[in-house]
């Protein structure tokens, strides 16, 4: 995983509540077996204005002008600022894949659902949580100046905005220091066998069902 | 000193390790795996050269793509083909225990998972799912996870989690003639909104909980994630051990007793502490419907589509504004006049015996409207198709009018040829109501399985409590 520091991008309004991860990337899209390619099929729905497959060109498809990540102004954006409960439903993560893909990697919404948060640290996308006034103001600055950019700095955990007003935003110690290494779970978990080979030895003792089945 | 909540108690007796920061090690006793979320965590495992650390932790089956009609012709379309087909290799290769497409258990796994008594009380329990949420009706901590971590949970048998806040959801009283869990839990969703459980873990409590049975139980745990929190769960008593008894992977004679004796402790203590509360009158529960596109959109059946004029919130008028426009329904009218194309009667949400008894009691005799085009019963299992049979459900299904197909999600999601067609208005036992969720331009409404059942014969919804 590529680790996460700071950014400076063009930030994408998006002013939905509840936009769900079928919303994100429809179920069509999920029968792929790899982890890329899902980005020309980030809110396929909303995007065009016929249906869409996996076998389709979509660089022949007809887009849907109205929606927002067709507009001119929001092209090369890599933040996205959205509103209340962003990726609930599905835990597919195929969502942030399909954000990463497009080239997000920064989202900065009132609140998101527990999986979608908890899937974008683990492909380097940081999801940032201000409050709703906070975003109402966004949302404003965004819509009325084009080219709007914000920057992201997780090192300060701080957001700046092109009039130089700093945001403070929260984030869990060890989620931060994840992203800010590039760190792989897997890796960090693997450093405590030990203490897993312990739970393992123990619980075998303690609760021998749950254990039943084990060859070894 | 406060005592522990039923979460407390599966978190604390799940630590393997605190880390310095904020997140903890925890064990992960169940492992369940379906072919779309999974592929990518076997490629990954290879490419950093590990093996899965419990083989017999895990078990998996297809459920989300494979047709429900014709299996011996296998899957016509390629993509899905190869994804079953890679998980049939992953499991294979890893000596992983999967119920294949053609094995009588074979079925949607949170279906599979408790009636092969394969997730158990007491247990932690993990998939690439959302509706994972389920199995905490067994009382057991069980929650949806992403790919990475479905990898994780292989090479490591644990997960990095922090903690969530404990949540009640109390309701007391008694459900009246007609009201069953789907319309409890669509009740709960519609009081505490989508995001309202979003960072608790959910406790459900009260009369009507102890009074529903473990199904009716699984269906209130299943909607957990539409309330926002990832897992929901119910203390266990005579009924969950009941419920558990004798099935294949339960725990063996020798051992029985005293798994009891530790699942009895499986409730919250009676001076526990939750962060949040929420009490609900299960006697004010009428059967519900959904109106629009999120879960949250839901009322009793004998109220009127809302006035989206009536929203002060501008973003929050938009939204239900669009979600009209995207329904084909206009503010005022009846619930009872809508007019519906398709039922669906299925989905990990309600497609286990119970839910197909309920169905089948409403249809007794009857035929559906000659306005539904499309009328599909997909049981959640193999064994629940054939417990069906036995009962000669399938033949009340099918002289109504009913197609009565082999086990899998379905048009829960549409990832298989079961689809609503552009605009197509269907009456669901699932759990999503989201826009295309069920087909691109299809529109949902969520109900229970008695409510789905009546508004076939109808062709709209009807009050399935009165009468």
């Amino acid at each position: 995983m590529d680790a996460f520091v700071a950014i400076t991008g063009i930030v994408m309004p998006l002013d939905r509540h509840n936009v769900d991860t079928d919303a994100i990337i429809p179920k069509q899209f999920l029968k792929s077996i790899k982890r890329t390619g899902f980005g020309a099929n980030l809110f396929d729905e909303w995007r065009y204005s016929d249906h869409g497959e996996p076998s389709k060109d979509h660089s022949q498809r007809p887009l849907n002008r109205d929606f927002i990540l067709n507009q001119a102004r929001y092209q090369g954006a890599t933040v996205l600022l959205v509103r209340s409960n962003f990726g609930c439903g599905s835990s597919r993560e195929h969502a942030p894949w399909a954000l990463l893909d497009y080239g997000f990697k920064v989202i900065v919404g009132s609140s998101f659902a527990d999986i979608f948060y908890n899937n974008c640290f683990k492909n380097g996308i940081l999801p940032v949580v201000l409050n709703e006034s906070q975003i109402d103001d966004l949302f404003k600055q965004v819509i009325e100046k084009e080219a709007y950019a914000l920057t992201v700095d997780l090192e300060k955990c701080v957001i700046t905005g092109p009039n130089g007003a700093n945001i403070p935003f929260e984030i869990e110690k060890f989620r931060r220091h994840c992203l800010l290494n590039g760190l792989d779970d897997i890796a960090l978990t693997m450093e405590h066998i030990s203490a897993i080979d312990a739970y393992e030895q123990r619980r075998r003792k303690e609760t021998p069902w749950l254990f039943a089945d084990d060859k070894g | 000193m406060s005592g522990k909540t039923l979460y407390d108690k599966l978190w604390e007796a799940h630590v393997v390790r605190e880390n310095e920061e904020d997140a903890c090690l925890l064990y992960i006793d169940r492992h369940l795996i379906h072919e779309v979320t999974s592929p990518q965590a076997f490629e990954g495992l290879r490419l950093a050269g590990r093996k899965p650390r419990r083989v017999a932790a895990n078990l998996a089956m297809p459920d989300h793509n494979i047709p429900t009609t014709n299996r011996c012709q296998g899957i016509i379309d390629p993509v899905a083909r190869l994804q079953v087909e890679t998980l049939d290799k992953n499991c294979e290769a890893f000596a992983i225990e999967e119920f294949r497409t053609d094995d009588p258990r074979q079925g949607i796994v949170h279906v599979v998972g408790p009636e092969q008594g394969a997730t158990l009380p007491g247990m932690t329990v993990v998939c690439g799912d959302s509706h994972t949420s389920t199995h905490g009706a067994l009382g057991a901590l069980a929650h949806g996870i992403g790919t990475s971590e479905v990898e994780h949970v292989l090479a490591t048998q644990c997960l990095i989690q922090k903690k969530s806040k404990n949540m009640c959801i109390e309701i007391n009283g008694k459900l009246g003639a007609g009201v069953s869990a789907k319309d409890v839990v669509l009740a709960i969703i519609g009081e505490i909104g989508t995001a309202g459980g979003t960072g608790y873990a959910v406790e459900f409590t009260g009369d009507v909980i102890r009074e529903l049975s473990i199904e009716g139980r699984m269906t209130v745990c299943n909607m957990t994630i539409e309330a926002g929190a990832r897992a929901g769960m119910v203390a266990v008593d005579d009924k969950t051990i009941e419920y558990v008894k004798g099935r294949p992977f339960a725990p063996s004679v020798e051992v029985w007793q005293r798994a009891v004796e530790a699942w009895r402790d499986l409730h919250s203590d009676d001076n526990a502490r939750f962060d949040k509360v929420v009490q609900i009158d299960g006697r004010a529960i009428r059967p519900q419907v959904t109106w629009g596109t999120s879960p949250e959109m839901v009322l009793s059946v004998a109220d009127v589509v809302p006035d989206p004029q009536k929203e002060h919130d501008p973003v929050k008028r938009g939204g239900i504004e669009r979600a009209l426009a995207y329904m084909g329904l206009t503010a005022g009218t009846a619930i009872t006049d809508i007019a519906i194309d398709a039922v669906f009667i299925g989905s990990c949400t309600n497609s286990r015996i119970e839910d197909l008894r309920q169905a089948a009691a409403v249809i007794r005799g009857r035929t559906i409207a000659s306005r539904v085009k499309q009328a599909l019963v997909v049981p959640g299992s193999g064994l629940v198709k054939q417990q069906a049979e036995a009962e000669g459900l399938h033949d009340l299904f099918t002289a109504a009018g009913f197609s009565w197909r082999e086990p899998g999600c379905s048009m829960c999601l549409a990832m298989n040829a079961d689809r609503l067609q552009p605009q197509e208005r269907c009456a669901s036992t699932s759990n999503r109501n989201f826009e295309g969720r069920q087909g691109q331009g299809g529109r949902t409404h969520l109900v229970s399985p008695a409510m789905a059942a009546a508004a076939a014969i109808a062709g709209h919804f009807v009050d399935v409590s009165v009468g």
